[in-house]
């Protein structure tokens, strides 16, 4: 009972949350522009369903999403993987990287803008960023994590340099790089809207700004909701490939 | 009449490098084993003996000193460590098939031959067990069983039932005495306890502690197969005194 009741929870809670801001909506008289109510809110949903546009840019994002995070999370592992095997290469790299951390992307996302043109290009490579400093660090650290005894272990075995990272260092480094994955993942979310934003003619952030210029603030709380949407997706994804790839982490039921 | 030695150690030293002068954790060593020999290497911690292991593994070059395997070839070695040393990731059975995945050995002939050393080590049923849900008794049979799979040309133990509690420990002494004599294995194994050295082994080496010399080399003349009571024979008792007075 008990159990059954707490898996519950979270709709309810969800239920309970659309109920308090439609009474808000509704109690307090705000106009429209400002405070639209669910069911406004799900009337525009269905608008912007039917005639496609909706659709249209949320793909737009999430491929630049995608993009962005196959570039920031393969440039982020082949790096951090050197970076965790050579001590000197940290010491050259590492003033650079802390630096590139302390601009927030905010700062720079006009000028990767201004570089790379409004179109999708400049909203991968901003997506790149922001995902790659959380997964390059947890590459380093998951591969220094690596006990130094299963390396003796390998090498008593002759193993192969290649077979050393295939079987032990991917393998054994595999739950930090999904735990960096995980934080890159909703990340990528953020940083492909900063680039909409900035500058762009489609995508669910543009979406968000013509909701804005227009006052059409229901498109923009459907929007925001797509991107809750997406992130959450994106966060359920690398949820599956854990259980997937670390059930000998799971405890047996 | 003796036969040639597989293995000839000669005036092995090692010295680490270190701020003052450098560490000396062997000096001198020299030894020979002969095929099919169990040989113990006893010493206080400190005395060398991981260090000598992972000479004869190759995962260290020694300072001087020789080693030559016959045939003038490097040995395939498997190795038994302190902790299991298993993958957590892999299930009893890919953790067993490790070697011969490294010698790229096909997957079903792999998998026919970790099936005879669960069989041969005692774990049938366990074979998709991970690792964290083994005693530490079973985890140390899954790390034999991955040391001989590839059929090695030595095996070296390196205090393997040092983390097993005393009645485990004691059985595995049967367990591995019993697999050894199956398997036929040049064995090398370090320890630093007598009981184990002498249930065990054919012939015992002393090691003094830093740097580790050898400061006795006992023959064990115990019959075999030896059982669990021959600890309590006044011969057993003699050779056990016999180490403890060596062993400062």
């Amino acid at each position: 009972m008990k159990i059954s009741f707490s898996r519950w929870l979270g709709t309810i809670s969800i239920l309970f949350g659309i109920l308090a801001w439609g009474l808000i909506a509704h109690l307090s008289g705000l106009p429209k522009f400002i405070l639209p109510s669910p069911v406004d809110v799900w009337t525009r949903l269905l608008k912007s369903l039917a005639d496609g546009s909706l659709l249209y840019h949320t793909s737009v994002t999430l491929l630049e999403i995608m993009l962005g995070l196959l570039v920031g999370v393969t440039c982020a592992t082949v790096l951090g993987y050197l970076l965790a095997k050579s001590r000197s290469l940290e010491k050259i790299l590492s003033p650079y990287l802390v630096a590139s951390q302390a601009i927030p992307i905010v700062a720079i996302a006009p000028l990767l803008v201004i570089w790379l043109g409004q179109g999708m290009l400049s909203k991968v490579v901003i997506c790149a960023l922001i995902v790659f400093f959380p997964v390059l660090v947890n590459t380093v650290v998951g591969v220094r994590a690596v006990p130094p005894a299963l390396y003796d272990m390998m090498n008593s075995l002759r193993a192969s340099r290649w077979q050393v990272m295939t079987k032990l260092e991917v393998p054994a480094s595999l739950p930090v790089l999904l735990g960096g994955l995980r934080i890159g993942a909703t990340l990528s979310v953020i940083g492909a809207i900063v680039g909409e934003l900035v500058d762009a003619k489609e995508g669910l952030g543009f979406l968000l700004k013509v909701g804005d210029f227009q006052y059409d603030t229901s498109m923009v709380f459907v929007a925001v909701m797509m991107l809750v949407a997406l992130a959450l997706s994106l966060y359920g994804i690398v949820t599956v490939l854990e259980k997937r790839f670390l059930k000998w982490q799971q405890t047996t039921p | 009449m003796k036969p040639s030695p597989i293995l000839t150690v000669k005036d092995l030293s090692v010295v680490f490098p270190d701020s003052n002068g450098g560490l000396h954790a062997l000096e001198n060593i020299s030894f020979e084993v002969c095929p099919r020999d169990f040989i113990c290497f006893l010493g206080p911690s400190g005395s060398g003996k991981t260090t000598l292991l992972k000479i004869l593994a190759s995962l260290l070059q020694p300072t001087t000193g020789e080693i030559n395997f016959s045939g003038n070839r490097r040995p395939e070695v498997g190795m038994v460590f302190q902790q299991s040393n298993l993958m957590p990731w892999r299930t009893v059975m890919d953790n067993i098939k490790l070697p011969l995945e490294l010698d790229g050995v096909g997957e079903s002939e792999a998998r026919a031959k970790a099936s005879e050393m669960i069989d041969l080590v005692g774990l049938n049923g366990f074979e998709d067990s991970w690792p964290r849900d083994l005693s530490g008794g079973m985890a140390q049979r899954v790390g034999i069983a991955r040391a001989l799979i590839h059929d090695p040309d030595l095996l070296l133990l390196d205090e393997p039932f040092a983390s097993l509690d005393a009645l485990t420990r004691e059985r595995m002494w049967t367990e591995l005495s019993r697999i050894w004599q199956a398997k036929q294995k040049t064995v090398i194994m370090v320890t630093h306890s007598i009981n184990e050295s002498l249930f065990l082994a054919d012939r015992v080496l002393v090691l003094t502690q830093r740097p580790g010399k050898i400061k006795l080399d006992v023959e064990v003349d115990l019959p075999r197969p030896r059982k669990d009571d021959i600890r309590y024979t006044p011969h057993f008792g003699k050779l056990a005194r016999k180490l403890r007075d060596a062993i400062e």
